[in-house]
C-alpha cells in the first residue's frame, strides 16, 4: 500500500464538493454516525435525501456563506492506496489556496461541467497546474446527465483541451466523463456511458504510476538538525538529522556540504537508529561523514557529480499571498528547506494573467493572488534546482520581515 | 522498475520526523503535550526516532484535569522512565482554585474546556514556543483546515482565517513574543494508521485499550465509565460490560466501546469493520454542536 496526495480544482458549482463526498462515500470512508450529522444538516438546509458536498463543509462561517475559504484535506483509502484529497477554492479570489494545496499535490482533478465546456476557469486551473508542475493531470467532465450522457459532447471537449493543453506544454491528462451525482465512472464503470471504455476516476487513482515522480538520481540533503547526544558514551558523536528530498546515499559516497563547498565522505547512514547501506528518498536519515566539519542546520549536503544552483541573485515566479502588495526593492526572508536568508526584490519582470497566460509588463505592484515573474536578491547564498527540473528543491516562500506571515509562494529558477 | 519504495506508513513517519525536526531546528523551547493517549505515545515514538541517538531534545508536558484513567497515569510514569524524557506535570486543579475558575456542572461535567487555561499558564511559566501535539485532520471538521504549523496568538486562541500558506513540507515557524505555535506531526494519519503503526511497530499501549469488565453507566447509547468524577443519578443503568477503550481522554467525557479485543491485531480488526467514528463513538464532549470543536479552538484549546 502507498500514498497518493491530489488536489480537485473547480467550484461547487461544477460539483467538486459533490466529487469529492461520492469519492468518500463510495469507498466506505464515511461512517454512520458522520452519515447522520449530514442527513440532519441536508434537513435543516430544506435540500432533498442527502447533500454530498457536506461532507467537505469546515468551518461554520464557511456552512453558513455556503462556500469554502481554505483548503481542507481529506483522507480515504483503499485495499491499494491511502489517499490525501487537498480541497481547494476554484475562485479566482483564491488561487493563493489552489497553489497551497497544488504545492503537495502529485495529482490534480480539473473538473468541467459538461455544460459550460472548456470555461475561464478551466484555463486558470490548468495554468496553476502547468506553473507547480503537478505531474498528472485528469479532467473530469462532470454532470454528464445534463447533456444526455453524450458522447460529442465529451469528445468535443476532450478536443477543446487538448487544444490548450498543448499551448500550454502541458504533459499526459486523462480524461474522464462523470456525473458525481449519481457516482458514474467513479467508482464504478457507467451503465449510461456504454460508449466509454476507459477507466473509472477511482480507478485512475488507484493505479496511476507515483514513484516514478520522485527523483532517485539528484541526491539533496538539506540539514535540519544537528544530532551531538554528548554523553559519556557517544561523547564525538556528530549526526546530521535531515529528510532525503531526492536521489540516494550510500556509504562512502563523496560529497558536498553546500554553500560553503565542504568535501568530505559519507560514513554512516543511520535510519530510525539503525545503520543502513543506502537511503533514498523521501526517507528521513540521519548521515555521519568522516571529517570534522562545521556544518549546521539550513546546510545542504549533496553528491560531487550533481550540484545544485548555489547563488544570490536569481529569477523566480511566485503567487503572492501576502494582503500587503509586493513592490520593486521591498525585503523579505526567503526560506528554502530549512535555510532562511534575507532577500529584496531587485525588479518586477512580468504579471502574468491567470486566464490568459498574457505577460503584463511595466508592473510597479503585486497583489494578492498574482502570478508573477520577479528578479531577486539574497543576502546569502541559496542552494537549489530550477523547480522545473526538480520539484522538490525549487519551491520556496516569502516571509514578511515583520509581521511573519508566509507571503508568496515561489518556484524558483 | 521500482527499486525504492515505501510503504504508506514508512512515507506517514518520514514525514512526521521532518515535522518533529523542524520543531528542534526552529524553536527554542518546545514541548510535547502528553496525554497518555495513543495519538501522543505514537508521538513519543516518532520524536525518539527523530532524535536517535540522542534523547527527545524537549520535555513532555501533560496538562492533568485530575480525571485521569490511573492506568494512563502508570503509564505515563513507566515511559517517562523507560526513555529518559523529562515530564512536566501541572493540574487544572491549581488553576481552578489560583484563578478561581468555575468547574463545569452538570452529569458528565467535564474539565476539558478549563484545560485550556492550565495550558496557556504552563506556555507562560515554562516560555514555550512551540507544543506539539497529536490532533489529526480526519478527526473532525475544524482539524481538517488547520495547518502542521498553527500559529496562535497570546491567548492561545486560533484564528481560521489568518492561518499562514503552508507550502510544499515548507513550515514557517517565526512568531513575535508571546505567540506560539501547535505543530501536529500525525496530521495526515487517520485513526486506523495509528492503529497499523502501534501493530507495526509494537508500541506497547495503556491496559485500557484492551478489552477489560468495567462497570459502565450506560447513556445515550455510550458507555461511561463508573468513576468519582461523573454524577450517578436515580434510574440510571450501570451494567458490567466487557469493553475497552478507542480513544483515552478524561473519565468524564470518554466513552468505552464494547469489544472482545485482548490483542493489537484483534484491535485494527475491529477498526476494520467499525461503522462509526473514533469521535462519534467515544467523546461525549463534542455532541454539543456543529461547531463545539470551531469554538474550543479559538479558545486556545489544542
Amino acid at each position: 500500500m502507498d500514498l497518493l496526495r491530489f488536489i480537485t480544482a473547480g467550484s461547487v458549482d461544477d460539483g467538486k464538493s459533490t466529487l469529492i463526498g461520492r469519492l468518500l462515500y463510495d469507498t466506505g470512508s464515511i461512517k454512520v454516525d458522520q452519515l447522520q450529522a449530514i442527513k440532519k444538516q441536508s434537513k435543516n438546509k430544506g435540500e432533498g435525501e442527502i447533500d454530498l458536498a457536506l461532507f467537505t463543509d469546515g468551518l461554520r462561517a464557511e456552512r453558513e456563506q455556503g462556500i469554502t475559504i481554505d483548503v481542507a484535506y481529506k483522507y480515504f483509502s483503499t485495499g491499494k492506496r491511502k489517499f490525501i484529497i487537498a480541497d481547494a477554492p476554484g475562485h479566482i479570489q483564491y488561487t493563493r489556496n489552489m497553489v497551497t494545496g497544488a504545492s503537495n499535490s502529485e495529482l490534480i482533478i480539473i473538473l468541467v461541467d459538461a455544460r459550460n465546456g472548456v470555461a475561464e476557469q478551466t484555463r486558470r486551473h490548468t495554468i496553476i497546474a502547468s506553473l507547480l508542475k503537478i505531474p498528472h493531470v485528469v479532467v473530469a467532465v462532470n454532470k454528464m446527465d445534463m447533456v444526455n450522457y453524450s458522447e460529442t459532447v465529451f469528445t468535443g471537449i476532450v478536443a477543446d483541451y487538448s487544444l490548450m493543453a498543448r499551448q500550454l506544454g502541458l504533459g499526459e491528462v486523462t480524461f474522464i466523463p462523470l456525473n458525481s451525482l449519481d457516482g458514474d465512472n467513479i467508482v464504478t464503470a457507467s451503465a449510461k456511458m456504454p460508449w466509454y471504455t476507459g477507466v473509472t476516476l477511482l480507478d485512475f487513482l488507484e493505479n496511476v504510476n507515483v514513484v516514478e515522480d520522485i527523483n532517485f538520481t539528484e541526491p539533496r540533503f538539506p540539514v535540519q538538525y544537528v544530532i551531538r547526544p554528548q554523553s559519556e558514551d557517544l561523547h564525538d558523536y556528530r549526526g546530521y538529522a535531515g529528510k532525503i528530498i531526492s536521489g540516494t546515499y550510500k556509504k562512502g559516497d563523496r560529497v558536498v556540504v553546500l554553500p560553503d563547498e565542504l568535501y568530505s565522505e559519507i560514513d554512516v547512514i543511520e535510519i530510525n537508529g539503525e545503520e543502513v547501506a543506502e537511503a533514498f528518498a523521501p526517507q528521513s536519515a540521519v548521515l555521519r561523514l568522516k571529517d570534522d566539519i562545521d556544518i549546521a542546520r539550513g546546510d545542504v549536503i549533496v553528491t560531487h557529480d550533481k550540484q545544485p544552483v548555489t547563488t544570490r541573485e536569481f529569477e523566480t515566479t511566485l503567487c503572492w499571498m501576502g494582503s500587503k502588495p509586493l513592490a520593486e526593492g521591498n525585503k523579505y526572508l526567503l526560506q528554502l528547506h530549512s535555510r532562511v536568508v534575507r532577500c529584496v526584490i531587485k525588479e518586477i519582470l512580468y504579471k502574468l494573467d491567470v486566464n490568459t497566460l498574457e505577460k503584463q509588463t511595466n508592473i510597479s505592484s503585486i497583489g494578492l493572488n498574482d502570478i508573477a515573474r520577479v528578479l531577486v536578491k539574497t543576502a546569502d547564498p541559496v542552494v537549489f534546482d530550477n523547480y522545473s527540473e526538480l520539484r522538490v528543491n525549487g519551491g520556496a516562500i516569502l516571509i514578511d520581515e515583520t509581521a511573519y506571515t508566509t507571503v508568496a509562494g515561489c518556484m524558483l529558477g | 522498475m521500482v527499486p525504492f519504495k515505501l510503504d504508506y506508513l514508512d512515507l506517514l513517519e518520514s514525514e512526521s520526523i521532518h515535522i518533529m525536526r523542524e520543531v528542534a531546528g526552529q524553536f527554542e523551547r518546545p514541548a510535547l503535550l502528553f496525554s497518555g493517549g495513543k495519538d501522543s505515545i505514537t508521538l513519543v515514538q516518532l520524536a525518539l526516532k527523530a532524535f536517535k541517538p540522542g534523547k527527545i531534545p524537549f520535555p513532555l508536558v501533560h496538562i492533568d484535569t485530575g480525571h485521569n484513567f490511573p492506568e494512563a497515569l502508570a503509564y505515563r510514569d513507566r515511559l517517562v522512565a523507560e526513555t529518559g524524557a523529562k515530564l512536566i506535570v501541572r493540574y487544572v486543579e491549581d488553576t481552578i482554585k489560583a484563578r478561581g475558575l468555575k468547574e463545569p456542572v452538570g452529569k458528565f461535567a467535564s474539565r476539558n474546556a478549563l484545560q485550556a487555561y492550565t495550558l496557556l499558564d504552563t506556555i507562560e511559566e515554562f516560555g514555550f514556543d512551540a507544543c506539539i501535539g497529536g490532533a489529526r485532520r480526519d478527526e473532525e471538521k475544524a482539524r481538517a483546515k488547520e495547518r502542521i504549523f498553527s500559529v496562535r496568538d497570546e491567548f492561545g486562541q486560533w484564528d481560521p482565517k489568518k492561518q499562514r500558506p503552508e507550502l510544499w513540507n515548507l513550515y514557517n515557524g517565526k512568531i513575535h513574543k508571546g505567540e506560539n505555535v501547535r505543530v501536529f506531526p500525525i496530521s495526515n494519519w487517520v485513526e486506523i494508521d495509528v492503529w497499523n503503526y502501534i501493530k507495526r511497530e509494537g508500541i506497547d499501549l495503556p491496559e485500557i485499550y484492551f478489552s477489560h469488565d468495567r462497570e459502565v453507566l450506560v447513556h445515550n447509547e455510550h458507555l461511561v465509565a463508573v468513576s468519582p468524577f461523573i454524577r450517578i443519578d436515580d434510574g440510571d443503568v450501570i451494567v458490567t460490560k466487557r469493553v475497552r477503550y478507542r480513544t483515552v481522554g478524561d473519565m468524564t467525557c470518554t466513552a468505552a466501546v464494547e469489544s472482545t479485543a485482548t490483542t493489537i491485531d484483534d484491535i485494527v480488526a475491529e477498526i476494520n469493520l467499525t461503522s462509526i467514528s473514533e469521535r462519534g463513538e467515544t467523546r461525549i464532549d463534542d455532541q454539543v454542536s456543529e461547531a463545539a470543536m470551531e469554538d474550543r479552538k479559538k479558545n486556545g484549546y489544542f
